[in-house]
């Protein structure tokens, strides 16, 4: 006898504790297979690319910070970027290693929330969570001795930095990186021989290298699939070709190897800190530019390699002091896309650990 | 014969009615033991949180009262207070029962645990018997609840549950019985009695086999997939609020305190034990057990559903048929030769062959990773 069965529709989010924000999968299952999967996106949209067009080039530095709110410092630098190509706006050296020290400190703070959350959505009793918090609070710290503020920032401004940096900070980074290295063993010894973390993450959730691409998936995501595609390295921004680091990539795409490639990357933003800090020049922390900039007509598109993917922004200028349009290439967003191809055939738990491993912030999804 | 006993022969004694030489020491025996069954689930509760929170580098609770003592008082309070929400589709009998069946279950359990020698409530002669039966139960309130609550998380937590529990109950039975070839009993008093040597350096593959399935049954991590927080939201449980929801936890808690009593009971000599009073050492070994499930927790990410069921049916299960073997082979031996008061060669015969027969079990039998399914 065959008894009658019927997929089961479970809609995951936006209040489900694991969907990082208010994110929705609309899950067809049978039993506990996925058999279809909706992803939808919408429960965090404010509107930041409209309110943009409202506000002066300066005012728009702050709604930026409320893309990715892991990664505030990124958003800030890949906006400001844009408005430098704009206004072709000449940045000081010094500005240039202070954004590259910020940028990396963020990326290791980015992903240790990756991997930590990663640990959660494994089922692990946030250990490896509050481990990484314990290194992510410090690099908190080090944001609030720059710029007062521990989760949006608000540093960078158009044409350099906000202020320059206090004396107790760059001795404080010192410290971190030359301890951080043993931190990162640490979390490994917890995490990467771990038999159960194995076993839930090795050829689970795979992206295919062909797909990945044509999927326009970026960042760490990208490389896990063993494409060699980094921002920093194929088209630098900003001075990254003066720095010696790797780019990690990945050969089998599953989670586990999204899992190594960002705990390679925070040691490669180990080494390029290391480097930033030796040479860092002194001057200027920021360049003359009027408070109401008016960039003449035109457009300029700048991206930058942000802890999550390639991060761009797209400005249009009619010559007023306000952007004609500013849309936002958010990573994030791009990355989900592939979402279906990665859990249609996998267990309801395994949902859960592909959907962490690609590591999105609703608040760039949505904008 | 236990204390209970002997109060019911002193009633008698002193010409007490019949019924009240009955009814007196019963519910003497049913106060004593809500006690402290609500005594150690507050330790637990203050070991787990406190543990927890060192392993994880922080305090942990540690405002309510000394070092945080009085924290599982302070959060009882409070969910005794809130307000009790039962969903409009519910299956109301079923929903409400959930939580009672599966706190009784652990009260029950522990009518046949001796604490120290006649410091029991009653002393089956089919002790183990009894104990893997009414623990059981707790499948059934996991399933009442998922069942009953109508929720899709609560369902498939429910399916889980009710396969999980099924599937554990087959090896730590096996495991078992290899302590009871040993100890030629199934009474709790007889097999601690038996115990010359702790059963857990005689059966270390038992032991280990019982743990890994005790800790599935218990619903702790890594096996904790039926209130997997970070899938099912909190899995059976997830419709349950205010004194029900408290019930839950204390019924969970109490299965654990429960656990860890038996373990210590049939593997860990129970209260055997040099300067300490016996009583002292029947805790000090439950805490212990207490302790190493909480280092468990916080290392161990969680199992997925086929994996654990592949672990219990691909490998505990012929690890424990073949432990039963070698077990039932030396006791063969040992009415032969005599080695009744001297197990040692036994000691180091059954580790070796644990770690052996791990290490080829694990290479032939159980393969993870993977596992995607065609759709």
């Amino acid at each position: 006898m065959v008894l009658k069965s019927e997929p089961m529709l479970i809609s995951m989010g936006p209040h489900h504790p694991s969907t990082h924000g208010v994110f929705r999968m609309r899950l067809v299952l049978d039993g506990e297979v996925i058999v279809d999967v909706e992803p939808m996106v919408g429960y965090l949209h404010r509107g930041i690319e409209k309110l943009a067009e409202t506000r002066t080039y300066t005012q728009v530095i702050p709604l930026t910070d409320r893309l990715d709110y892991l990664g505030s410092m990124t958003n800030n630098w890949a906006y400001v970027i844009a408005v430098e190509k704009l206004a072709s706006i000449k940045v000081p050296e010094r500005a240039e290693y202070l954004r590259v020290i910020i940028g990396e400190l963020m990326r290791i703070s980015s992903h240790l929330m990756a991997t930590g959350f990663l640990g959660n959505e494994l089922g692990c009793t946030f250990t490896p969570l509050l481990y990484m918090f314990r290194e992510r609070e410090k690099i908190m710290d080090f944001f609030e001795m720059v710029c007062g503020q521990r989760l949006t920032y608000n540093y960078m401004r158009i044409g350099g930095m906000s202020q320059d940096i206090p004396e107790e900070f760059l001795p404080a980074v010192k410290k971190f990186v030359a301890e951080m290295p043993h931190y990162i063993d640490e979390y490994e010894q917890l995490l990467s021989e771990n038999e159960i973390l194995l076993a839930r993450t090795k050829g689970v959730g795979i992206l295919p290298r062909n797909l990945a691409i044509s999927s326009s998936v970026t960042g760490p995501v990208l490389r896990a699939s063993g494409v060699q595609w980094d921002l920093r390295k194929s088209d630098p921004y900003s001075i990254y070709d003066r720095f010696e680091f790797d780019i990690p990539t990945g050969t089998v795409s599953d989670v586990y190897d999204r899992y190594l490639v960002r705990i390679q990357e925070m040691r490669q933003s180990i080494r390029i800190l290391e480097q930033a800090i030796k040479q860092l020049p002194a001057g200027e922390a920021r360049s003359k530019v009027p408070l109401l900039l008016r960039p003449p007509v035109g457009e300029a598109y700048a991206h930058i390699e942000s802890p999550k993917g390639e991060l761009g922004f797209y400005l249009v200028s009619d010559g007023s002091i306000a952007p004609y349009r500013c849309r936002i290439r958010a990573p994030s967003f791009t990355n989900i896309t592939a979402l279906k191809d990665m859990l249609v055939g996998w267990k309801i738990a395994d949902a859960v650990v592909i959907f962490g491993s690609i590591d999105i912030v609703l608040g760039e999804v949505d904008r | 014969m236990g204390i209970l006993g002997h109060f019911q022969k002193w009633l008698v004694e002193h010409s007490v009615p019949d019924w009240a030489s009955y009814v007196v020491p019963a519910l003497t025996g049913i106060i004593i033991a809500l006690l402290f069954l609500f005594l150690m689930i507050i330790v637990f509760i203050y070991l787990e949180r406190r543990g927890l929170g060192r392993f994880q580098i922080r305090p942990g609770p540690n405002r309510a009262g000394p070092w945080g003592v009085l924290q599982a008082f302070a959060d009882f309070i409070k969910i005794v207070t809130k307000e009790d929400i039962v969903p409009y589709a519910a299956d109301k009998p079923v929903h409400f029962l959930a939580p009672v069946v599966s706190f009784f279950s652990a009260i029950m359990i522990l009518a046949v645990i001796p604490i120290q020698k006649d410091a029991y409530i009653t002393n089956l002669n089919i002790g183990i018997l009894y104990v893997s039966a009414i623990s059981s139960l707790g499948a059934i309130a996991i399933f009442m609840a998922g069942y009953g609550s109508n929720n899709k998380y609560s369902l498939i937590a429910a399916m889980r549950g009710v396969a999980q529990l099924i599937s554990y109950e087959v090896p730590v039975l096996l495991a078992i019985a290899g302590v009871l070839l040993i100890s030629g009993s199934l009474g709790m008093v007889d097999i601690v009695e038996s115990q010359n040597v702790p059963f857990i350096l005689l059966q270390p593959l038992g032991f280990l086999i019982f743990f890994i399935g005790v800790g599935a049954e218990l619903n702790r991590s890594p096996s904790d997939l039926m209130e997997a927080e970070s899938e099912l939201v909190t899995g059976y449980h997830i419709e349950y609020s205010g004194m029900k929801f408290a019930l839950f936890y204390l019924g969970e808690y109490g299965h654990m305190v429960v656990a860890s009593a038996v373990m210590t009971t049939i593997y860990l000599s129970g209260w055997k034990g040099p300067i300490l009073p016996p009583a002292m050492w029947f805790l000090v070994k439950m805490v212990l057990v207490c302790l190493v499930f909480v280092w468990i927790r916080a290392t161990f990410p969680r199992i997925r559903v086929d994996q654990l069921m592949s672990l219990a049916w691909k490998f505990l299960l012929p690890l424990a048929l073949l432990n039963l073997f070698a077990t039932a082979l030396e006791v063969m031996w040992q009415d032969k030769i005599g080695w009744e008061q001297f197990p040692w060669p036994f000691v180091f015969l059954n580790l070796g062959l644990a770690i052996v027969f791990i290490l080829v079990g694990s290479k032939l039998l159980f393969k993870t990773g993977g596992g995607q399914v065609e759709v």
